[in-house]
């Protein structure tokens, strides 16, 4: 994780890409959203979404894991040039959360994150707040998830 | 036939769902695939974090909301899937052991323009443990089918 001081407003992390398989689709819709568009290939086709697709709680939850893989490659190039990372710091909650279209079985999406606020906190010493836009575009270029995430970000000055 | 079609939700109506037990295992398994941060991977780590102790992910709490409702009513109805969620907060941790119940008020409900058979019910879902604590609060937007003619009505318009 980078310091709440290193960050920029504006600033644009791609945050690496996921093929989401069938059999991932339906293993996460097992455990967590058991809908039958989820679940199954014929029911799938059947349904309004024409085919099999992932919940969009499943989406988030790759996004997340781009997210880390992406600052933990961030964290090792600070260890590398000989710097401490910052600590990860939790998330107060996101909003304007949309699943803007499917994402089906097969289907690639790449997830970027983009600065729009760096805000100071009350009552968390040492910590700031960073405000980012998160996206997720499959491989037509077509957006499938949008969200405003809010994360705290550890300062360098205490 | 599905149970539940969107005529049978109205502004005002409150239910409650669950509960549902979460492991440290289950915290851990979730981390590990989606979100490997200390706080949710490492009772040590977690315990010098600013949470304080191992806590499940927020797109986990948010994978067991969906568990909770679809086990709840999502599955015995029309549902079509949802568009997303003006607001999600992650508002208390949710810990090992924790039991949680999901409280959900309907909000408002509309019928789709460009698709008449279809409606959208905007819902706020409150999730709390067993000391009656809201560990989250989120406002999704979801569809589902209406309720199709009766066969009788179906023969007189045909």
């Amino acid at each position: 994780m980078r310091y709440f001081e290193d960050m920029r407003v504006g600033e644009r992390t791609e945050l690496g890409s996921h093929t989401f398989t069938a059999d991932e689709i339906k293993t996460f819709a097992r455990r967590y959203d058991p809908q039958r568009f989820h679940l199954d290939e014929v029911a799938a086709a059947q349904s309004h979404f024409g085919a099999l697709c992932a919940s969009g709680w499943h989406t988030t939850a790759v996004y997340m894991r781009r997210f880390v893989d992406a600052e933990r490659r961030e964290a090792a190039r600070l260890r590398a040039a000989g710097e401490t990372p910052a600590k990860d710091g939790p998330s107060p909650g996101i909003r304007e959360l949309q699943w803007v279209r499917p994402v089906y079985a097969g289907d690639t999406i790449s997830f970027a994150r983009e600065v729009k606020e760096l805000r100071e906190t009350t009552g968390r010493p040492g910590w700031g707040l960073m405000v980012a836009l998160n996206t997720g575009t499959n491989q037509n270029g077509e957006l499938v998830l949008s969200f405003v995430g809010a994360k705290f970000a550890e300062k360098r000055s205490k | 036939m599905p149970k539940l079609h969107w005529e049978d939700f109205a502004a005002g109506q409150t239910a409650e769902y669950g509960a549902y037990e979460v492991t440290a295992d289950e915290i851990k398994e979730f981390a590990a695939e989606f979100d490997p941060q200390p706080m949710h991977l490492d009772e040590e780590a977690a315990r010098a974090s600013m949470v304080g102790g191992l806590c499940a992910s927020g797109w986990h709490t948010c994978a067991i909301m969906m568990r909770i409702i679809a086990d709840g009513f999502i599955v015995d109805s029309s549902s079509l899937g949802g568009t997303g969620c003006g607001e999600v907060k992650w508002l208390a941790p949710v810990r090992p052991g924790d039991r949680l119940h999901v409280r959900t008020h309907v909000i408002d409900t509309r019928v789709s323009k460009s698709r008449p058979d279809m409606g959208f019910v905007n819902f706020r879902f409150d999730m709390l443990n067993a000391e009656g604590v809201r560990v989250m609060t989120l406002t999704p937007h979801l569809m589902f089918g209406r309720r199709p003619p009766a066969p009788g009505e179906k023969a007189a318009v045909g």
